[in-house]
């Protein structure tokens, strides 16, 4: 009995002396090799702060989901959660994330590109430090363009992408002119979808907030992609997401991909991809309007208001999105894979321009990835291939379905598009938006 | 239904009963399993219920507030639901008939005697210990890939084209990946069952001429027939809430052609965390839930005697 | 000979193929596991390869392997064993003391397994905060037990019925009283029922990924959600996604083997006459 006493007492003795500097944070991430990345070299932040990290690594829609529901039931479960630039400003505004104004002057707040911390702040404050961040634009094959006699502009038209699409299409040596989503989903087919629509001048609502699905505007665009893909895409393209495709592309099937610029540095690795030598990069292509031809995403770290463990939380940010963080990864992991689309000074950085020929591309292309202003008429949300309104996700993912069901031949653009729009409204009038 | 019941209750009394009366009191031996089950069900039911007519939105709390039956109106006006329901229902139905009817097939073949009998069972079993997703993720993307799966590669090596799947036949996909995670389950039941048959059943019908197929068809199936009724419930309870297989394959898609019940309240609910209208789409799940455990109850429960 | 001793070479060969068919794809899983990822999307695809154990290797060096699988075993096996100790007794009286509510009773709790989860994740989600038991793995056990004690109180009552009355009225008779006639004369003549309905019981937890993901951070959390962090949207990943599924899925898989003997004396449901 007493020697138990005892025991207790010298236990409670170490932990209270171990406890005190001491801190264990939990934080919810993605799997993205990015952030792979960042579990394994926090070991050193570990080291140098004797904080401890318990790490929940989780798919992407597997974490939104596990995320979500903890924050908004304010389950406490997390002291670091990583969230996109769609949750950041709604979560904000409802309080639930922790302001992140004050960190030390050493952070340099004003070398995160301006229009990338506009989209993680709402009133005012900034609410989650970017990661990286990513916009779209196109991967092409020079080899297969030189060979074709092609030559990819700058900024190409959707009308020109068609063209070469066509060309480029080899159906027997199963090589496709373009490679595009066809998953549905918000953050699949969507992704494309949107930034399309909005460079044929359509939009998803007007400033009343009433849908604006069934317009000529999208109508042209979606046939556009229905017509573009039965002739020059692959087959079971209603399946493939933004993973199916890099697959596709890397594996040497695609001449043309539209996707995400932060899977550049995978397509310019070589120990991952067949065509590392023989891609190139140009902006995303426009059609009427270059307003919201690429999107805007960024991956963000933040705390939310339950954490016990703000102060270490908000250290470990501090540390995990700073410039030498940045150098960290570029020293140890190659500046190929450097987290992308946050910093000016990565992009003054020689060490990473040489490294990275795609680096000026992707600068350019997030710098003009603006989401206040998202599409050729004036909008009540913000957000390029999301509206950052909590009702998004279901019904981008609605839409998505009948996108694919168009793509597959099941239903005709026509008659997609009015389902779409009839669902939409009736969510917005189910959330109150319009009576 | 009350024949089953007529029928135990005298046979305890004709044998005479125990001492003290034979009361045995049943509740506090039934009682714990059922109240915990009660607790497990009535009280999700009742907040369930409850959160079906306000107006809750977890991450939009702006939005609350009495709904009424609103939120069964979106639910109904959804021009999918119907349809989710028909793909529930057309889910179940192929996958039980490509279980039932390998099951009973692959059980026969595995009476006879074969060298390696105990490897090739293992093997045959093996799906049923696979989880989920790792199977709907290995079949969509090593096997079925249009471009780089296994099975492209076989049909153009012989010459056949690619079969795209998840665009031409996505609900076919999607039961032919459960179906493989279940057929084991329904092996293993009928197998069971097999077993049982006396040997002179079998013999006699040797010698009365019979051929392998007529001896399955006409002795081996009739005597499956209680143990095919027990698949046919197990399997039904947990193909209603198939998930995971049309998540990561097609999404619901292309359209709502793979989009069954589940997948629908997954969609237009917990997606938007609209607890409300999750709530909703739930009571009406419960209800076809109940209506069709009563008819699986009023074709299978009286077969199996209970 | 009879018709069971003899060698039948026809039947013989169909169930080997059909054996190997359905097993294949779990062999290409682990073929391919062995693989980099370039390979592993090769087409056509490589079948002779020089076998790399990298992606074990950076699996490992990410994820606690063991830490996920003690929880795996933990839950299904700690939800089993307080599932059926809740069940037999249970199933005992249903099975022996039928009244006029037991059918009802049964039936009822069978379509209890048909809500659907989504729809009661935000209550019980809430409910588990408020007694302070998210990301344990109790909350687990809790949930994995009521989830699937229909099923086992229903197979252990068909079982159970398959056991001649007598046995238990002469028990009773000689003066035990109800837990030793349970005890020492029910149990173990359903021995071999309860160990599969167990082991069932441990497969559909194991596999369970709903409440898994939901319910649990990095204390509790099982092999599910080691397998959704492996799953990744970004990247080619088969060869990984490969590894860490046959990771996954070996322990219950060699767990299953080894029982499948068990497995199939016992699945009788009361379905043999």
């Amino acid at each position: 009995m007493r020697l138990r006493h005892l025991l207790s007492g010298v236990a409670m003795l170490a932990a209270s002396a171990g406890a005190a500097p001491a801190a264990t944070i939990t934080v919810a991430t993605v799997n993205n090799s990015d952030m792979i990345i960042m579990q394994r070299l926090s070991t050193k932040w570990e080291q140098a702060t004797g904080n401890k990290i318990n790490w929940v690594v989780l798919e992407e829609n597997v974490l939104r989901q596990r995320v979500t529901t903890d924050i908004a039931t304010k389950g406490g479960q997390f002291d670091v959660i990583t969230i996109g630039s769609y949750e950041t400003p709604i979560w904000g505004k409802q309080k639930w994330l922790m302001p992140l104004d004050d960190f030390a002057a050493s952070y340099d707040y004003n070398d995160i590109f301006k229009n990338v911390r506009d989209a993680l702040s709402t009133d005012g404050k900034l609410y989650a430090v970017p990661f990286y961040a990513e916009s779209s634009f196109t991967f092409y094959r020079k080899d297969l363009f030189d060979a074709a006699g092609l030559k990819m502009p700058d900024h190409p038209t959707y009308d020109q992408v068609a063209q070469f699409a066509d060309k480029l299409t080899d159906k027997s040596k199963e090589q496709y002119g373009i490679c595009l989503r066809g998953k549905p989903g918000w953050g699949e087919n969507m992704a494309f979808i949107d930034p399309l629509v909005n460079t044929f001048g359509g939009r998803w609502f007007d400033m009343k907030w009433n849908p604006q699905l069934d317009t000529p505007e999208w109508h042209k665009a979606l046939t556009y992609y229905v017509d573009i893909m039965h002739r020059d895409g692959p087959p079971g393209a209603t399946g493939n997401g933004h993973n199916e495709n890099r697959a596709l592309f890397a594996t040497g099937h695609c001449a043309m991909w539209i996707d995400a610029t932060s899977a550049a540095g995978y397509i310019y690795n070589k120990s991952n991809s067949q065509v590392y030598d023989k891609t190139a990069f140009t902006a995303a292509p426009v059609e009427v309007t270059p307003h919201g031809a690429g999107w805007f995403w960024a991956w963000a770290l933040a705390v939310p208001s339950t954490s016990k463990q703000a102060k270490a939380a908000k250290e470990f940010l501090a540390w995990s999105t700073s410039k030498d963080y940045v150098k960290l990864v570029g020293e140890t992991d190659g500046w190929t894979v450097a987290p992308p689309g946050t910093r000016a000074s990565t992009y003054d950085n020689p060490a990473y321009i040489k490294a990275a020929p795609f680096a000026e591309t992707v600068k350019n292309a997030i710098l003009a990835a603006d989401i206040t202003q998202p599409t050729k008429d004036p909008v009540p949300y913000k957000g390029i291939q999301y509206v950052a309104i909590p009702e998004f996700q279901a019904m981008g993912t609605q839409v998505g379905q009948l996108v694919s069901a168009a793509l597959a031949g099941q239903m005709s653009v026509d008659a997609a598009l009015k389902q779409a729009q009839a669902a939409v409204k009736s969510t917005m009038e189910q959330a109150g938006y319009i009576q | 239904m009350s024949t089953a019941a007529a029928a135990t209750v005298p046979a305890g009394t004709r044998k005479g009963r125990p001492r003290a009366g034979g009361q045995v009191s049943t509740l506090p031996l039934v009682g714990p399993a059922v109240v915990l089950l009660l607790i497990f069900s009535l009280v999700p039911l009742a907040a369930t219920l409850y959160f079906s007519v306000i107006r809750y939105n977890l991450v939009n709390p702006l939005i609350h507030g009495f709904a009424g039956l609103s939120n069964y109106r979106f639910l109904f006006a959804d021009p999918a639901l119907l349809y989710s329901l028909f793909v529930s229902v057309l889910l179940v139905l192929e996958v039980l008939a490509i279980t039932v009817i390998f099951g009973a097939i692959l059980a026969s073949l595995f009476e006879a005697r074969f060298p390696g009998r105990g490897i090739a069972r293992v093997l045959m079993i093996s799906p049923f210990f696979v989880m989920p997703t790792v199977s709907a993720l290995i079949w969509k993307n090593l096997l079925m890939h249009p471009v780089n799966g296994f099975i492209a590669w076989i049909t153009r090596g012989l010459g056949l084209g690619v079969i795209d799947f998840f665009t031409d036949l996505p609900l076919t996909s999607v039961v032919i990946i459960v179906a493989w995670q279940w057929l084991p389950f329904a092996f293993l039941i009928l197998l069971t069952a097999l077993q049982s048959l006396d040997e002179e059943t079998r013999e006699a019908a040797s010698i009365d001429g019979a051929g392998p197929v007529r001896t399955f068809l006409f002795i081996e199936v009739p005597h499956m027939g209680r143990a095919i009724s027990v698949v046919v419930m197990m399997e039904t309870i947990f193909l209603l809430g198939i998930f995971a297989e049309i998540y990561v394959t097609t999404s619901g898609g292309p359209g709502i052609a793979t989009t069954n019940l589940t997948f629908l309240i997954y969609q237009r609910a917990l997606l938007a965390f609209n607890v409300g209208g999750a709530s909703a789409a739930g009571v009406i799940a419960i209800i076809l839930a109940n209506i069709l455990a009563a008819f699986l109850v009023r074709a299978i429960g009286k077969r199996l005697e209970i | 000979m009879s018709a069971r001793t003899r060698v039948q070479p026809v039947a013989g060969t169909l169930a080997w193929l059909a054996s190997l068919l359905m097993f294949f794809p779990i062999f290409w899983m682990f073929l391919t596991s062995f693989k980099t990822e370039v390979e592993a999307i090769a087409t056509p695809p490589e079948l002779v390869f020089w076998p790399t154990f990298e992606n074990y290797r950076d699996i490992f060096q990410r994820a606690d392997y063991v830490a996920f699988a003690i929880n795996s075993v933990i839950v299904s096996f700690g939800s089993t064993v307080i599932a059926i100790l809740l069940a037999v007794p249970a199933a005992f009286a249903m099975a022996f003391y039928p009244t006029e509510r037991t059918r009802g009773t049964l039936l009822w709790m069978l379509s209890t397994k048909m809500l659907p989860p989504v729809g009661v994740l935000v209550p019980i989600y809430l409910f588990a905060r408020d007694v302070d038991l998210l990301d344990t793995r109790t909350a687990l056990v809790i949930m994995y037990t009521l989830m699937n004690l229909p099923i086992v109180v229903w197979m252990l009552f068909t079982f159970f019925k398959e056991t001649p009355k007598a046995i238990i009225e002469a028990s009773r008779i000689d003066g035990a009283n109800v837990g030793q006639t349970i005890f020492l004369v029910l149990l173990p003549l359903v021995m071999p029922g309860i160990a599969s309905t167990a082991l069932l019981n441990i497969i559909l937890s194991w596999n369970e990924a709903f409440w898994s993901l939901n319910l649990t951070a990095h204390n509790a959390a099982p092999l599910t959600a080691f397998i959704a962090s492996f799953s990744a949207p970004e990247g080619l990943f088969w060869a990984k996604l490969s590894a860490a599924s046959t990771l996954a899925i070996a322990p219950i898989l060699v767990f299953g083997w080894i029982s499948q003997r068990q497995l199939v004396r016992g699945l009788t449901f009361g379905a043999v006459k």
